[in-house]
């Protein structure tokens, strides 16, 4: 069969899925989804549609996107658009099967938007839901659409078509076309693809080697992960683009191993590549040969540096070597090789399928396109999103996060990970460019971005990802394993309370020292949190080190809990569920917490009754309470008093 | 242990830049790398035992001591830590009773890891019992499913 005909048959069969009369139900089962309790309500839709003996199609897929939504079903009907449902619990399966699939009532008040043509009254249009309009989806078009275990739903819907384009094509012909699209390195530094590929293509030597970074190492960060569990192939597809451009035979996929699904539909891909002839010898009928193996990660941040990576390929411990010579010259095993992220490859496969100026026209005019990012920490709307750069910081915190989560106010976001830094509230109007996170102190990253509220520490955030960085040091150049072990030192010293006049500025020296002097990026990065906390929240640091203060109330250290003499009932609840006994008081007697076996877990504050609110958390004060339990004082109950005057 | 160890590792003769791959196999197999397992690998590969032991003790995933009958990982990534992972970490060692110092209770039926990241992030904090990935945790719900895991005898 040649690809045409495989083509015309992959999108006779999705047509006939689409016209299909059997009700078709979809479950985001990536590992978000797992975590949230897909699987049980995959489960609780098998048993209910086998009791009632309906006969429809269950399909798994990656994920949407909209992580706080999850566990989401999807639920087709003929001639009906797709119906979204968010927050499904097995328990409610018995009653939607019973609603929508036997009963025809689309239940508008469980849906949460429609997909395709056609619209349900009093269901709102899914891509025109304020987190949707914003964004553009090019490289995730597939997750949650397609089954990403079926070669055949990606090749019907455009998949491999750029492959079979470039095979048509001069290797010169394909970098000039990357080079057009403007595309630039999406792992965060942003280098230029094309003229990366080229480097790579007119190195001397035969053998070469292309690699795609799935190592996203960075602790909040979850984009790299969802693509490869969600549409597998866009990866593969571009990473054979890559390879014909470039002239190598022998790819690598490094994997960390903390992504299991990841791997699994790595393998699950590759092999049904094989059966279409899209991997190994002759690609397609052609002369381009290539293999790709996957490697799986061992838990080293350091290896998502390019030269660590290859290290840690050929059996060694990760760690980085000095450039020049540069991996395009002499990388894995010496020989050129070329390493784009796996957001990178997925981006030239869709460049290829539909030409570099239709990519050139998202994004700005330095950076072209549209970037994925993940959204997590104090948000409302977590989850996995695609903007084209140059979107505001603010559309997409407020109009796609929406905004802080439970009300509180905005403090920060934290982008690029442990190498990238803290945007404070007045720059919130910056462009997502790389120019301008860069010119913010922050880089662009992989995607991770970390919304910080009011009752986040700036402090404690820069402790938290030098800790990181110190342990993910490599400890082959000084600067980043005695410097990050140092500014390490002195965070947790401050956040202790036992920081010392000239601690900022000997911080400030010590983060500029190991951002020039260290070896690789990691080191050079590593100061990253701590200049830009330094930039925008001196006075957090200052109240910390002057005041003994942690203004967020964050650092253990330097807070208190009492429970308030005027408002505690003795109810004992708090008393109940402390961990470590260090609640005294008896029912009707005022609690006192023993701050010296308090441990600060915070159970007594969120165990208290919301009526009564008597637990208080503070910092740099004390406050007055008995030194034992006393009797509760009756208190007038005034607002249930004023409610019973009032009832007739 | 010796025939186990060959069997493992027969597949990986000849392989270029195998030494991680066959680390991860016979950890798999038998759980943590112990002195004997290492030195084995480093026959195989024609390397010193210093090489492997260097290599395995570079990267996060490989264990050199016994891991208990169930597995408790919290992740420390950015997002479960502001969302209060360390919370979620002190709930677990109270309950499972682990010693202060130590990963795993003294009857071996518990330990804890501590990991980077799970990718999880947008359902901060999480936390995995053995293969199961819980999102969302407090430290009532960490109470409530070791609790569970405690009354399963294996």
């Amino acid at each position: 069969m040649t690809f045409k005909e495989v083509q015309e048959q992959a999108v006779a069969e999705w047509e006939a899925l689409q016209q299909n009369q059997k009700p078709r139900i979809f479950v985001g089962t990536a590992t978000c989804g797992r975590a949230a309790g897909a699987m049980a309500v995959l489960d609780a839709i098998n048993k209910e549609l086998s009791k009632r003996n309906i006969d429809a199609i269950v399909t798994q897929v990656g994920c949407i996107g909209l992580c706080y939504c999850e566990p989401m079903v999807d639920i087709v009907k003929p001639n009906r658009p797709r119906i979204t449902y968010a927050n499904v619990t097995p328990e409610m399966i018995p009653q939607l099967i019973e609603d929508y699939l036997v009963n025809d009532n689309p239940r508008p008040d469980l849906a949460m938007g429609t997909i395709g043509k056609g619209s349900v009254e009093g269901i709102p249009d899914f891509m025109q839901l304020p987190l949707l309009k914003p964004q553009v989806r090019i490289v995730l078009r597939n997750c949650g659409i397609i089954d990403p275990e079926d070669i055949k739903q990606y090749i019907a819907n455009g998949g491999y078509s750029g492959i079979a384009r470039v095979l048509g094509m001069t290797p010169e012909q394909v970098i000039d076309e990357i080079k057009k699209s403007g595309l630039r390195g999406r792992g965060g530094a942003g280098f230029p693809t094309g003229q990366k590929w080229e480097f790579c293509q007119k190195a001397p030597g035969k053998e070469r080697y292309i690699i795609c970074n799935a190592d996203e190492g960075d602790p909040g960060a979850f984009m790299n992960r969802s693509l490869l569990e969600g549409d597998p192939h866009s990866v593969l597809e571009g990473m054979l683009v890559g390879a014909y451009a470039i002239g190598a035979n022998h790819a690598y996929i490094y994997c960390r191993a903390e992504y299991p699904l990841a791997i699994e539909r790595l393998k699950i891909a590759l092999k049904q590549m094989e059966e279409y002839h899209l991997v190994g010898n002759n690609i397609l009928g052609s002369n381009f040969n290539l293999d790709i193996t996957i490697k799986e990660g061992a838990g080293a941040f350091v290896c998502g540096e390019e030269t660590a990576l290859m290290a840690s390929i050929e059996g060694k411990r990760g760690m980085p070597r000095a450039r020049p010579p540069f991996p395009a010259i002499a990388g894995l095993w010496g020989k050129p090789t070329n390493i784009n992220n796996v957001e990178t490859w997925a981006d030239t496969a869709v460049i290829m399928q539909k030409g570099a100026a239709w990519y050139a026209g998202f994004g700005t005019e330095k950076s072209k396109g549209t970037k994925t990012f993940s959204l997590a920490g104090k948000i409302s709307r977590t989850g996995l999103i695609e903007v084209p750069l140059g979107i505001k910081l603010r559309e997409i915190i407020y109009d796609i996060g929406g905004g802080i989560a439970n009300g509180k106010q905005y403090k920060a976001v934290q982008t690029g990970g442990p190498s990238g830094g803290c945007i404070p509230a007045n720059l919130l109007d910056l462009t997502v460019d790389y120019e301008s996170l860069a010119q913010a102190g922050s880089i662009m990253g992989s995607g991770g971005m970390v919304v910080a509220d009011e009752d986040t520490c700036m402090v404690d955030m820069a402790r938290f990802f030098l800790t990181f960085v110190q342990s993910e040091s490599c400890g082959k150049c000084t600067p980043c394993r005695v410097g990050t072990k140092q500014m390490l030192n002195m965070l947790e010293r401050i956040t202790r309370g036992e920081g010392r006049p000239g601690d900022i500025e000997h911080l400030q020296e010590l983060a500029l020292m190991v951002k020039s002097a260290s070896l690789c990026g990691l080191g050079q990065t590593a100061a990253n949190p701590i200049l830009t906390t330094l930039r925008y929240f001196k006075d957090e640091y200052e109240a910390h080190i002057n005041e003994k203060r942690c203004p967020a109330g964050a650092c253990t250290a330097l807070v208190n809990y009492y429970i308030l003499p005027d408002k505690c009932e003795g109810c004992m609840i708090c008393k109940r569920n402390c961990p470590v006994e260090a609640i005294a008081g008896d029912r009707r007697m005022i609690h006192v917490i023993n701050q010296k076996k308090c441990i600060k877990c915070g159970t007594c504050l969120d165990m208290c009754p919301e009526r009564f609110k008597a637990v208080t958390k503070v910092s740099g004060k004390k406050i007055a309470v008995p030194s034992e339990p006393i009797p509760v004082v009756a208190k007038p109950k005034a607002t249930q008093d004023t409610k019973v005057a009032g009832t007739p | 242990m010796q025939d186990r160890l060959v069997k493992i590792l027969e597949p990986y003769r000849g392989q270029r830049g195998a030494a991680i791959p066959v680390l991860q196999k016979v950890q798999e197999e038998l759980g943590y790398l112990d002195e004997e397992s290492i030195s084995e690998v480093a026959n195989f590969l024609g390397q010193t035992k210093n090489e492997i032991y260097g290599v395995a003790s570079f990267y996060a995933q490989f264990r050199f001591e016994r891991q208990g009958e169930h597995v408790v990982r919290v992740c420390q990534g950015t997002a479960c830590h502001v969302r209060g992972s360390h919370r979620i970490l002190e709930a677990v060692q109270l309950e499972l009773k682990i010693p202060e110092g130590k990963n795993i209770t003294d009857d071996g039926k518990f330990s804890i890891e501590r990991v980077a990241c799970f990718g999880s992030c947008a359902l901060a904090p999480v936390m995995v019992l053995d293969k199961t990935v819980y999102g969302r945790m407090t430290t009532s719900r960490v109470r409530q499913i070791l609790a569970e895991a405690q009354g399963d005898k294996p």
